[in-house]
């Protein structure tokens, strides 16, 4: 089946599931990554059982920092 | 390039308030249909605060201090660091050691005199957040740790305020628009900030300077078009930008209607604090 991954078109095996989409694209700290299918949040627990189909688009969401702490941290240097 | 300097005449109906200096400072507004005099005169009238005077920030705070931002607050507790000049552009070597918002100050109102600015030098927290948020039309979020992104954002979206979240980790960053009543907020997407070590930060993964001012001018954009009115914001949708493929994708974000701050369902009904994890490195 043709799935869009991150908005690339993509080769998988029938009846992947979200979990085994999850590994093949190697997803760094994938607890802590959400993922929607065609434009829905997909709960950690249904990525085992949500099985995908010809056509789904899914998409990585990634947890991102950014700029400056305003910290409490010891040290202040970033 | 030397573009012919508008004739203040050619504006007498719609500029009375302008002056002729004024008229020429924003010349390259004005003359766009979508900004045009009304458009200036909103900016000249607005006030957004900046959460965080760092990479992110800095862009954001010069390019809105160029664009006559009327009124622009800046709240940071750190202090310049030879380390911050690689990316935090507003402040030079010659602030290390000073606050950062004094710096910032500073560099703004050497490029536009015209406008007022507000340091705030001190954490912002569940304490102080609401209060500080509540004189601003819009919010940029320039923070990098994840308690404060969770912060910002709860408390926006309990005081109905718009807001543009983003991060960056390094050649990558990302940023999305929060606007009352429209589109999901940040905590829809993330339901609760990662526990320590699970996300790298970004002293400890690295940024590229330039992607900071990437996405920090875009965050500044997000302000102008949601104060001028012109365009579509980044409602709804997450904008990614990844430098090594020269790539931007635009996201689809859904709501979620079981969101703990912004659906109706709703469990959070007062900004809190998140613990922050104290700091290995040094
Ligand atoms: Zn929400």
């Amino acid at each position: 089946m043709t799935i869009v991954v991150a908005g690339e078109r993509k080769e998988y095996a029938d009846g992947l599931t979200v979990e085994e989409l999850i590994e093949a694209e190697k997803v760094e700290t994938p607890q802590y990554v959400t993922v929607t299918v065609n434009d829905t949040f997909l709960s950690n627990a249904e990525r085992a059982s949500r099985s995908l189909q010809e056509g789904d688009i899914v998409e990585f969401l990634y947890f991102m920092g950014g700029g400056t702490i305003p910290s409490l941290c010891a040290s202040n240097d970033l | 390039m030397r573009m012919p300097v508008l004739r203040a005449a050619s504006f007498e109906r719609n500029s009375m308030a302008f002056t002729n200096e004024q008229l020429e400072r924003y010349s390259r507004h004005i003359i766009l249909k979508e900004i045009g005099p009304k458009g200036q005169k909103k900016l000249m009238k607005a006030k957004v605060l900046i959460i965080g005077a760092g990479g992110l920030g800095a862009p954001a705070a010069l390019y809105l201090a160029a664009a006559g931002v009327g009124t622009i607050g800046i709240a940071d507790a750190d202090s310049v660091d030879l380390s911050n000049l690689q990316r935090q552009v507003i402040h030079s070597t010659a602030d290390i050691g000073r606050p950062k918002v004094e710096s910032a100050r500073d560099s703004m109102l050497a490029i536009n005199p015209e406008i007022t600015v507000h340091t705030y030098h001190e954490y912002i927290t569940s304490e102080n957040i609401s209060a500080i948020i509540r004189d601003y039309d819009f919010i940029l979020d320039g923070t990098d740790n994840f308690p404060a992104k969770f912060l910002i954002n709860d408390a926006c979206v309990l005081e109905e305020k718009p807001f543009s979240h983003a991060g960056i980790i390094r050649f990558e960053g990302q940023l999305m628009t929060y606007v009352p009543g429209e589109g999901p907020c940040y905590r829809c997407v993330f339901k609760e900030p990662p526990p320590k070590d699970a996300v790298p930060t970004c002293r400890e993964a690295g940024v590229v300077g330039a992607v900071a001012g990437v996405i920090g001018c875009l965050q500044a954009m997000e302000a102008v078009k949601y104060i001028t009115g012109a365009g579509d914001l980044l409602t709804g949708r997450l904008l990614t930008y990844n430098a090594l493929r020269s790539q931007f994708r635009t996201v689809p974000l859904p709501r979620d209607s079981h969101c703990a701050v912004c659906s109706y369902e709703r469990t959070i009904h007062v900004p809190f604090d998140y613990e922050l994890p104290t700091c290995d490195l040094k």
